[in-house]
């Protein structure tokens, strides 16, 4: 991640990495391979002490970080969790996290921030839709009035950790516009259902609201102003996801730069072909480039640049496309163990494969871009 | 001590720079993109670019770093950036900045004699002088060092014999920095020697090299019994690669060099096209503003000119902090290569069958079947993408280096392919 990080900066990121290294090691994770949870409660609330879910919350919220770049710190957490797949539901639950401390009321924070900000809940964001509406940023699913409340009515899908998630953050398109709930998970009406996935320990879930009522004060922020809310979290979980194949592409290439100065065939190591050592030339390229652009990115975001949609989607649809890439590369390299169960690399290429394709896959972002484009050639041609 | 204490601000250069430059430098205009203008117009715009290498250098805003006895300004690289923003969207001598500033001049300033120095410096910076290399070879463009254009000494004199290929302009240009060799005998990079040569010497035959697009703006020259005095030596004999290597780091430090004026927002040859700018309007000239395929080529090329900003970007901290080799710089150039094959495909695709064939009308779209033709030049010119990957697996990831039977040898019997023509 960046190289010009504060020494404060260095130094939470290395509790974090340590914190990990004891707590999330390969072992650990293929234990959790069939786990319904896919993380140990009492490992996430620990993270949370560490300041997981703390760093986009306002101070006065109990929240907070030592940089004051609340994004920046999380980004560079996520750049750990890349680079030792780790297990927990970082990226829904600070977006959660973020939203109520931004936009909830006192009970909500109450209720339910304190319990994020403790690890002793875990929320999380429902925000895609089946076919046809899965596409960025599509959000189709009504909710109605209902007397003083609302009721929901529809599926949302890939869930992180929607099997132990004790609330969720509903975004639905009302009349007046996107509006966000929160919404417990034992709700009547509401199904939880697992989904698999690719990766190992992130579990999501499906959610199927039939005639979900929830009250007036389920609401987070204005009814109908949530547009703004949904871009600022898309933004986030964006940020975080590249930041997150970021760290897995760092591992799986030191894992393959080790692989290839150690492995030997026709009595050299491999490293020493130059057919293989441009193609490591190539992955070095692309994973420096990724480095760049992830921080660029997270900058962004810190900052509410007014680029910031160009940026993430920018650093989304090249790291969504050379993370697998690289990782593909680095199987390739190995051979035939690359692709066995009992070999790490496919930890991280799970990981990758994962981010590369939720809230927003290469093309929609590539698309979006193409529409940033097309009003700023606009916007300039009119001035 | 003195002349420290009493050099200028930055801020009084800032004033004194601004207030010159609004008074006498003119507004930019479109450059000509190199191969389409004629040959009247590139010979006059050459001229043009004399006069306002002049009108700097009166202005004393010439050879902002380069010592006050060598007719420049003595003062700081932040001065030089200084200037770089008062110059924004103004004409600029671009033809003087590179290789004549950097590398030739730098080299000349850091290995020349007090001589040479005080010669070409002054006229280098009063616009008299524009300068070339002769570096590469027609028997082999990567390995430099590998130069086959022999000079031998005759008394007082150097005679010359080979080819150099590649020199930009070499035709409207005066002097070039030679690198030949003058020892068979030893090891390749022992027996090189470095040359100030006129191009108006007798035995220079100049060609002019045809690109396939119709450019003409490479040459290569022809070099038959050309004699120069040893007072045009550059450093000492047999000793032209130490010179060489800090030649070959300015030619790399191109347009970051302090040396060099670099107006803000000016583009330069080569650059990538920031933002994706065009390629939106190209897609819609092209008639595929709804067509999600070319949308999404849009986007495409738009993340690859991101990754090679954020990647430059990165790189210089990554090199100040000492994370990595400053050979790392080869990673920029490898990304500039990669991105640039891809970005003149996606041109390519996005203007359809009109880059096959065109009316005048359509010459904007059309003409990127043209630019496609050229697409390789981005992994060539200025280092290979194929050398880059061998320093970046070499140098940043410590890889085993690539047998080579020219070390310990003597250059004569090392292996050589049959005489290029």
């Amino acid at each position: 991640m960046e190289p010009d990080i504060t020494e404060d900066q260095e130094f939470f990121a290395e509790t974090t990495r340590k914190y990990l290294e004891d707590k999330a090691d390969v072992t650990t994770l293929r234990g959790l391979r069939h786990d319904p949870l896919g993380y140990d409660p009492a490992y996430w609330r620990q993270g949370c002490e560490l300041g997981w879910t703390s760093l986009l919350v306002g101070e006065d919220d109990g929240g907070g970080s030592i940089s004051g770049e609340g994004v920046v710190d999380l980004s560079l957490v996520a750049f750990e969790f890349g680079r030792h797949a780790a297990p927990g539901p970082l990226l829904a639950t600070n977006a959660v996290a973020m939203a109520l401390s931004r936009a909830g009321t006192p009970e909500q924070k109450g209720d339910v921030l304190a319990g994020i900000l403790s690890g002793d809940v875990v929320a999380s964001w429902a925000v895609a839709e089946p076919r046809p509406n899965d596409r960025l940023g599509a959000v189709a699913m009504p909710a109605r009035r209902d007397g003083e409340g609302w009721s929901l009515e529809g599926t949302k899908l890939a869930v992180e950790a929607g099997g132990s998630a004790q609330q969720f953050l509903v975004s639905a398109r009302t009349d007046d516009g996107l509006t966000q709930f929160l919404v417990p998970a034992d709700a009547p009406g509401l199904t939880v259902r697992p989904m698999e996935s690719v990766d190992l320990t992130r579990r999501f879930a499906a959610l199927h609201f039939d005639g979900v009522k929830v009250a007036g004060s389920a609401v987070v922020g204005e009814v109908g102003g949530a547009a703004d809310d949904v871009a600022r979290q898309l933004r986030l979980v964006n940020v975080l996801q590249c930041a997150e194949m970021v760290g897995a592409m760092d591992k799986a290439m030191e894992i393959t730069v080790d692989w290839a100065f150690n492995r030997y065939s026709f009595g050299r190591p491999l490293a020493s072909y130059q057919a293989l050592k441009h193609r490591f030339a190539d992955m070095k390229t692309w994973l420096e480039a990724s480095h760049g652009l992830a921080d660029g990115a997270a900058r962004a975001v810190q900052d509410d640049a007014a680029d910031a949609d160009e940026l993430v989607s920018s650093a989304k649809a090249y790291i969504g496309h050379y993370g697998p890439e690289l990782c593909h590369e680095c199987v390739q390299m190995h051979g035939g163990i690359g692709v066995t169960f009992d070999h790490d690399l496919h930890l991280y290429l799970r990981r990758v494969t994962l981010d590369a394709v939720l809230f927003g896959t290469v093309t929609d972002h590539r698309l979006r871009l193409a529409d940033i484009l097309e009003a700023r050639d606009e916007t300039e041609g009119a001035a | 001590m003195s002349d420290e204490a009493a050099m200028e601000t930055v801020e009084e250069f800032r004033a004194r720079a601004r207030a010159f430059i609004q008074e006498h430098i003119p507004m930019a205009t479109l450059p000509q993109a190199p191969g389409q203008e004629s040959d009247e117009e590139e010979l006059a715009d050459v001229a043009r670019n004399r006069e306002l290498q002049r009108l700097m250098f009166d202005g004393g805003l010439a050879g902002i770093i380069v010592p006050k006895e060598y007719g420049g300004q003595g003062l700081t690289p932040e001065h030089a950036r200084v200037l770089n923003e008062e110059m924004a969207g103004r004409a600029y001598p671009h033809r003087f900045q590179v290789p004549t500033f950097t590398p030739c001049m730098a080299v000349i300033l850091e290995f020349g004699t007090e001589e040479q120095k005080r010669k070409h410096v002054p006229a280098i910076l009063r616009g008299e002088e524009i300068w070339m290399q002769m570096l590469s070879e027609p028997s082999g463009g990567s390995d430099v060092a590998g130069a086959q254009t022999s000079a031998v000494r005759d008394g007082d004199e150097w005679v010359l014999n080979g080819s150099k290929i590649w020199t930009t302009g070499a035709w409207w240009a005066d002097w070039a920095l030679c690198l030949a060799r003058t020892n068979w005998d030893v090891p390749k990079h022992r027996g090189l020697t470095v040359f100030m040569v006129p191009f108006n010497t007798p035995g220079i035959e100049m060609h002019r090299i045809e690109m396939l697009n119709g450019s003409k703006e490479f040459c290569q020259e022809f070099l038959t019994d050309v004699r120069i005095p040893d007072s045009y030596r550059i450093g000492d004999v047999d000793d032209g690669w130490t010179v060489g290597i800090r030649w070959m780091f300015h030619e790399r430090s191109l347009h970051n060099s302090p040396y060099v004026l670099r107006p803000a927002g000016a583009r330069f040859l080569g650059e990538a096209e920031g933002r994706g700018s065009g390629l939106m309007s190209l897609a819609i000239r092209a008639g595929r503003r709804d067509d999600p395929l070319a949308r999404e080529l849009v986007g495409e090329a738009h993340a690859l000119s991101a990754a090679s900003t954020h990647l430059a970007r990165r790189l210089p901290k990554l090199m100040a902090a000492r994370k990595v080799t400053d050979q790392a710089a080869s990673m920029g150039r490898l990304m500039a290569g990669m991105v640039s094959r891809r970005t003149t495909t996606i041109r390519w695709q996005l203007s359809g069958a009109t880059a096959g064939a065109w009316t005048e009308d359509d010459h904007a779209v059309g003409s990127h079947g043209i630019g496609f033709l050229m697409r390789q030049t981005g992994e060539i010119a200025g280092g290979t993408t194929e050398m880059a990957r061998n320093v970046v697996a070499e140098r940043v990831l410590g890889m085993p280096r690539e047998r080579t039977l020219d070390r310990d040898v003597a250059f004569r019997e090392v292996p050589k392919g049959p005489p290029a023509s």
